[in-house]
C-alpha cells in the first residue's frame, strides 16, 4: 500500500476535473480572445468555470475574480500593488502580517522593507499557534496600509479569527487581505460573509490542477496590475488565459464546496482516528485544539525522533508525510511555525505534518497508524534522548552548543 | 543557477547506497553499560555531542583497555536524520580497534569517505556534510575525556570551514600567496566554503566564529596595509619610483620648495602640483602656475625647464613636467 499525506503540500487532480479539462487540452485549444470559432468555443467552458469559482466562495456579481498562475502570484500583487497603490507616493507606510504565513507572503514583505522602505509587523501568534485579533487591532496605525493575514495555517492547519480580524480592519479602515490556501476547500468560505478586500487561493490545494490560483478582489477595487500586457481579465491580469487550468479549479472548487460539512466530518473522522491512536504513543503532543483546525490536517511531536529521520521511515513504508524541521529544510532552524508558538526548541525538530485529503481511506489509517508506531519505536531506539546510560562526568551537553549551529 | 538548479537535486537520491542501508540498519547503535565494560577489565567512556534543540545529537560509547588505550568496542546513539545516523555509524565503526590516541586523528573527511560507494562520489549533498562534522566533534571530547586534557587541546588550529577542514592560518596563506580576490577564488583553491556553504557569511544554516568574507576582507587589508608601508618605506629611502602617489606629489613638492619656488615666488608668481601620473616610460608631473607665472613666456620654456631638469635629478630621470 502507498499513502498520501501531504495534501497541504499538493493534491491529486480530482479525476472529474481532469475530464472537465480534457477538451482544452486537445481539440478546444482556441485562444479565448480571438474573435473566431476556435477562440470563442472554449467560452462555455471558461463562464461555467467563473460562476462555479464565484459560488465555491460566494462572490458577488459586483466582485472581481482574477485567474492567475497561482497563489503567490496573487499574493505577491496584492502586496507590492498596495505598496505601489498606497504607499511609494502616498501617505502610509505600514503593513501587518503574521509571523506564520507561507513565504510568498513573508518573502514579498522583507524585499518590501528593503527595497521600498516599507515597515512591515510580524504579529507573533499564540500557543494554539493562532494570532489573536485584539493583537492585530493594537498594531493598526494611521498609516497602516493593509493587513494580511492567512485564513488557514499550512503546517499546523489551525484557523484564524477571520471574522473579528476583518471587522478590525473595517472599523479602523483599513484594507484586509487574506491567503486562504489553505482554507478555500478544506473548510465553508463564503466572502459575502466578511469585509475581506482581496482574497488569494490556488487550485492545486483543493484537488484541482497546478499552476492556476485566483485572486479576489471586492468591488471590482482599483489595484495595479503585476503582470502588465495584453487586456485579458480586463487587463487585470496579462497574459494568455489557462484555459484548461481554469476549468479544473471551477470543476474542482465546485466538487469540494458541495456538501463541504458532510465531506468535513467524513475526513475528520478518519484523522481524528489517526491522531487518536498517535497519541496513545508516550510523549507526544498535536499543536492546536481540533475544533479550530482545518479537518485534515495534523502536526504532531514525537520526542527524540527527528523530524526527517522519521519521514525517511514514513518513506521506506510508501507514505509521503512532511516536515518544516530541521534536517528536512535548506535551513536548520527548527520548524518555524513550532518556534512561533512557542514549543520548546527541542521539539522544533521533531514535527511530523501528516495532511489527509477526502481520498484518504480507513484502510489507509489504519497502515499509517502501524507505520508511524513502528517507525517511532524503531527512532527512538535509536535515539539519544532515550538513551539510558548517562555520559561520563564532563561529557554531557546542556543546551545547543555547537560551534557551527 | 543554472540548468541544473531548475528542478534541483532530490536530497535522499543524492545519499550514497551506504547511507541508506546504514540509516536503515545501523549496525553499531545500542550502548555500552559500567558493567560491562568493568566485566571486562577495561574503562567506559561516554561523551555527547549536540544537543536535541540543535537539531541532531549523538552520544558515543567507548570500551577501552586501560593497557594500550586500545578502544575494543564502541557503540552511539543519536537523535538525528538518516545521514547523522549513518555518519555515527560508520564513526563507530571507524574507532573499534584503534587507541584512543589513534582515533582522535579521525577527521569528518575519513567518516564521509567510508560513506562512499566509489572513491570519488560524495555520499552526502553538501547541505549534510554537517552530520559528518558531528562525528569528528564527539570523538575528540570521547578522547579529552580519557586522555584527562581539554578536547581543544586536539585542535592544532582554528577551523574555519568544518565541512572540509579549511584552518583560518591556510585560508590566510593562501589569500596571500595566491592574491586571491573573491570567495569563488577561495572555494576553487581550499574548498572552503565549497560544501554546506554556512561559512561564507552569517545566515547560513549555521553560525560560524569565522566566515570566509570577513578573513578574506581582513588579509586583503593586511596586504594593502603592508604594501603600503613598503612604499613608505621606500619613499623615505628616497626610491621615488616605488613611492605611494601622495608620497610622490610631496617628494616633488619638497623639491620645487628647495629648488624652484623661491626664484617664482619672487617673480611674483607660484606654482603648484596637480597630479602625476606614471607610465612604464615615464611620470608625468601635472601642474599649474600662479600669479605672475601664469602666462609668462618663459614658463612654457626656461623655467618649465629649470623645474623639470630639478625634479629629475633629485627624483627620477623619468620624469616629465607638462604645465596644464
Ligand atoms: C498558505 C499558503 N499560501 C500560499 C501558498 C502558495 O500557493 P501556490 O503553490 O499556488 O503558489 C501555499 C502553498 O504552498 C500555502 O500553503
Amino acid at each position: 500500500m502507498q499513502v498520501y499525506l501531504d495534501n497541504n503540500a499538493t493534491t491529486m487532480l480530482d479525476p472529474k476535473a481532469l475530464e472537465a479539462m480534457m477538451p482544452y487540452l486537445s481539440e478546444l485549444y482556441g485562444n479565448p480572445n480571438s474573435l473566431h470559432k476556435f477562440g470563442t468555443k472554449t467560452h462555455p467552458g471558461i463562464r461555467r468555470a467563473i460562476d462555479q469559482v464565484y459560488a465555491g466562495i460566494g462572490a458577488t456579481d459586483n466582485d472581481d475574480i482574477v485567474f492567475t498562475s497561482c497563489a503567490t502570484e496573487a499574493n505577491n500583487w496584492v502586496l507590492k500593488s498596495v505598496w505601489a497603490d498606497l504607499m511609494q507616493h502616498g501617505d502610509k507606510n505600514h503593513i501587518v502580517t503574521t509571523e506564520v504565513e507561507h513565504p510568498s507572503i513573508l518573502a514579498t514583505c522583507h524585499y518590501l522593507e528593503e527595497q521600498c522602505g516599507v515597515k512591515v509587523t510580524y504579529l507573533p501568534v499564540n500557543e494554539e499557534g493562532v494570532v489573536e485579533a485584539h493583537t492585530v487591532k493594537s498594531f493598526i496605525t494611521d498609516r497602516t496600509a493593509l493587513v494580511s493575514i492567512m485564513w488557514a495555517n499550512n503546517e499546523t492547519g489551525m484557523i484564524f479569527p477571520i471574522k473579528e480580524i476583518s471587522d478590525i480592519c473595517k472599523e479602523k479602515g483599513v484594507l484586509f487581505h487574506t491567503d486562504a490556501v489553505q482554507a478555500v476547500g478544506k473548510i465553508p468560505v463564503n466572502v459575502k460573509e466578511f469585509d475581506i478586500a482581496f482574497m488569494s487561493f490556488s487550485a492545486h490545494k483543493f484537488h484541482g490542477p497546478k499552476g492556476v490560483g485566483a485572486l479576489y478582489i471586492k468591488n471590482s477595487r482599483k489595484l495595479t496590475p503585476l503582470l502588465h500586457g495584453g487586456d485579458q481579465m480586463g487587463g487585470r491580469r496579462s497574459g494568455t488565459l489557462n484555459v484548461a487550468g481554469i476549468v479544473g479549479m471551477g470543476e474542482a472548487l465546485e466538487i469540494a464546496t458541495t456538501n463541504i460539512e458532510e465531506k468535513m466530518a467524513s475526513i475528520a473522522k478518519i484523522r481524528n482516528r489517526i491522531e487518536d491512536e498517535l497519541l496513545k504513543l508516550e510523549d507526544v503532543f498535536v499543536v492546536g485544539n481540533r475544533a479550530n483546525r482545518t479537518p485534515n490536517t495534523i502536526l504532531i511531536s514525537v520526542r527524540g525522533v527527528e523530524g526527517e529521520g522519521m519521514l525517511w521511515d514514513l518513506n521506506n513504508a510508501l507514505i509521503g508525510a512532511s516536515t518544516g524541521s530541521a534536517c528536512a529544510s535548506e535551513s536548520l532552524e527548527g520548524n518555524t511555525v513550532m518556534l512561533a508558538i512557542g514549543a520548546d526548541n527541542e521539539l522544533a525538530h521533531t514535527g511530523m505534518r501528516l495532511s489527509l485529503s477526502r481520498f484518504t481511506t480507513e484502510e489507509e489509517a489504519d497502515y499509517v497508524i502501524e507505520a508511524f508506531k513502528k517507525g517511532v519505536a524503531r527512532l527512538r531506539q535509536i535515539s539519544s534522548s532515550y538513551a539510558k546510560v548517562q555520559p561520563t562526568a564532563g561529557g554531557e551537553v546542556r543546551e545547543c552548543e555547537l560551534h557551527h549551529h | 543557477m543554472a540548468k541544473n538548479d531548475i528542478l534541483g537535486e532530490s536530497l535522499w537520491d543524492a545519499y550514497s547506497n551506504k547511507v541508506t542501508t546504514l540509516m536503515n540498519n545501523p549496525q553499531h547503535q545500542g550502548e555500552i553499560t559500567q558493567e560491562e565494560a568493568e566485566g571486562h577489565g577495561n574503562k567506559l567512556i561516554v561523551a555527547d555531542f549536540g544537543a536535541e534543540s540543535c537539531g541532531d545529537a549523538v552520544r558515543l560509547y567507548w570500551e577501552i583497555d586501560p593497557k594500550d588505550d586500545r578502544i575494543v568496542n564502541s557503540k552511539f546513539k543519536s537523535f538525528g536524520c538518516g545521514t547523522a545516523i549513518a555518519s555515527s555509524d560508520v564513526m563507530t565503526e571507524l574507532c573499534i580497534g584503534k587507541t584512543v590516541q589513534e582515533a582522535v586523528k579521525i577527521t569528518n573527511i575519513d567518516v564521509e569517505f567510508a560513506l562512499r560507494d566509489t572513491p570519488d562520489v560524495a555520499a552526502v549533498p553538501p547541505q549534510k556534510m554537517h552530520c559528518s562534522v558531528m562525528a569528528y566533534d564527539v570523538i575528540k571530547k570521547a578522547a579529552g575525556l580519557y586522555l584527562g586534557v581539554d578536547e581543544a587541546s586536539f585542535e592544532e588550529e582554528i577551523i574555519v570551514c568544518e565541512c572540509a577542514r579549511v584552518s583560518l592560518n591556510t585560508l590566510k596563506e593562501v589569500i596571500r600567496i595566491n592574491d586571491l580576490t573573491t570567495v569563488e577564488q577561495i572555494t576553487d583553491y581550499t574548498k572552503a566554503g565549497g560544501f554546506c556553504k554556512s561559512c561564507i557569511k552569517p545566515g547560513g544554516h549555521e553560525d560560524r566564529e569565522y566566515y570566509l568574507v570577513d578573513i578574506l576582507a581582513d588579509t586583503r587589508k593586511e596586504i594593502d596595509q603592508e604594501k603600503m608601508a613598503k612604499a613608505a618605506d621606500a619613499g623615505q629611502k628616497g626610491d621615488f619610483n616605488t613611492m605611494t602617489l601622495v608620497q610622490k606629489i610631496k617628494a616633488i613638492d619638497a623639491v620645487v620648495d628647495e629648488n624652484i619656488r623661491q626664484f617664482l615666488v619672487m617673480d611674483g608668481g607660484d606654482m603648484e602640483v596637480i597630479d602625476v601620473k606614471s607610465s612604464d616610460e615615464n611620470i608625468d608631473v601635472y601642474i599649474r602656475y600662479l600669479g605672475a607665472c601664469n602666462g609668462c613666456s618663459s614658463s612654457s620654456t626656461g623655467t618649465l625647464y629649470a623645474i623639470e631638469a630639478a625634479l629629475k635629478e633629485k627624483l627620477s630621470n623619468k620624469i616629465r613636467v607638462l604645465p596644464i
